[in-house]
């Protein structure tokens, strides 16, 4: 019993795990294709996008995935990957929150329109702090012993993969989401921190490469390097769409063609339109 | 629907200079550390200052290409794109970038060499930089006001 008990939790975990992006899915599909009384319907483009991300969720908490991560360093790094970036791009440019607020009775719409202008929301996804949040808890991780603890501890390895998945979210939410963001900055501040965000994980990247980070663990410096390589490369990919996905933004809102009239940047909400 | 409407030059431009800096910028990293391995995803000299200022370059490549292809796209949507101004530009962009990187980054930060273990390296400098400047060259010849008016 000892023996199999070392093993088992990688699957028994995994398996509740993957009920997650399950749900998720489920209720987002539950509103999509709920019948509307006016409007339009939902555009299937965000649909297709937030299954994806779910998808790829359910790839990276996948019993393959996961046992790869725990022996692999490249594993690690991939699960990394599509947790903090791939997924959240998929997700964030599903829209889901304008979704919720057209799906909510108005008055619940309102408190939770209210609770995202509300001081220390507005601080939390600020891109700069996203920024910090993000890419600040990635150099925490791998240049700290922070990475040697959660590789033992089970708690801390969740709230780890939690973190990154919710500040990758944060982030892309805050570039480039398309859900309605009350007092969000102007596209150059985000394009800049974009940028800013960019360089800090290539040279994260080229950090781990160069002097063989994260430290401490019985990863073989060529598999270090290979994963750094992967997360050098891997993040370009991310990048690259993160800022395609700000200049469709960006170039939607210029009121010279499409728009006579001007739209509110801050308020406009693109996916019910 | 058909309303003329004036082409912008300048904007014209500097679309295709972005995008001649993201491209050249991509065939450096393509052919010559992937495909040929001439020089290498990280030397062992680089510092780590330099690390970050590779970064912040490296970002910045990736964002223009993205910037210029969207402000050429937007340019033809609105019936403003000067092409003569953009093939200039693409060229100006392309050679620029050709040129900055083999003085700047080879010669004056010395981030990397154009390839490593050999002994005429002067010789890669010179055909790097001089097809860097034959291509500025050319989009500067292209981008020359005419005789009266503006290139378009």
């Amino acid at each position: 019993m000892e023996h199999a008990a070392v093993h088992a939790p990688a699957h028994a975990d995994s398996v509740p795990a993957l009920l997650f992006p399950a749900l998720l899915l489920g209720l987002y599909a539950f509103a999509a294709l709920r019948p509307r009384r006016a409007g339009r319907r939902w555009s299937p483009w965000r649909t297709l996008s937030f299954a994806l991300g779910t998808a790829l969720l359910g790839l990276a908490l996948a019993p393959p995935v996961v046992a790869f991560a725990q022996a692999d360093l490249r594993g690690h790094m991939l699960q990394h990957l599509l947790l903090g970036m791939f997924v959240p791009l998929g997700l964030v440019l599903g829209a889901p929150g304008t979704l919720l607020l057209r799906t909510l009775p108005i008055r619940a719409t309102r408190i939770l329109l209210a609770f995202l202008d509300s001081r220390p929301l507005r601080t939390l996804i600020h891109p700069l702090t996203a920024l910090v949040l993000d890419i600040g808890g990635m150099y925490l991780l791998y240049l700290t012993p922070l990475f040697v603890l959660s590789a033992h501890d089970p708690l801390v390895h969740f709230l780890v993969h939690l973190h990154f998945l919710l500040s990758g979210y944060l982030f892309t939410w805050a570039i480039a989401g398309p859900d309605p963001t009350p007092h969000r900055p102007g596209p150059w501040l985000r394009l800049g921190v974009l940028f800013l965000g960019t360089a800090l994980h290539a040279t994260l990247g080229k950090l781990m490469y160069a002097y063989g980070f994260p430290r401490g663990t019985a990863h073989p410096p060529s598999e270090i390097r290979a994963a750094a390589q992967l997360m050098y490369y891997g993040g370009d990919v991310a990048e690259l769409l993160l800022a395609i996905a700000l200049f469709t933004l960006w170039f939607r809102r210029v009121p010279t063609r499409a728009f006579p009239g001007r739209i509110d940047d801050r308020h406009a909400l693109p996916g019910s339109d | 629907m058909s309303v003329p409407l004036q082409t912008d030059i300048h904007r014209s431009m500097l679309a295709s200079v972005l995008i001649g800096i993201g491209l050249m910028a991509g065939v450096d990293e393509i052919i010559f550390h992937q495909l040929l391995g001439w020089h290498h995803f990280y030397d062992l000299a680089t510092p780590k200052i330099a690390l970050f200022s590779d970064g912040l370059l490296h970002s910045a490549e990736l964002i223009v290409l993205v910037a210029g292809f969207f402000m050429l796209i937007d340019l033809r949507g609105r019936r403003a794109l000067a092409s003569t101004a953009a093939w200039a530009g693409l060229f100006i962009g392309l050679g620029g970038f050709q040129l900055f990187d083999g003085i700047v980054d080879h010669k004056v930060l010395r981030l990397h060499q154009i390839r490593y273990g050999i002994d005429n390296l002067l010789t890669y400098d010179l055909v790097w930089n001089a097809s860097g400047a034959a291509l500025l060259l050319i989009g500067l010849l292209l981008g020359r006001p005419r005789a009266g008016g503006r290139p378009g």
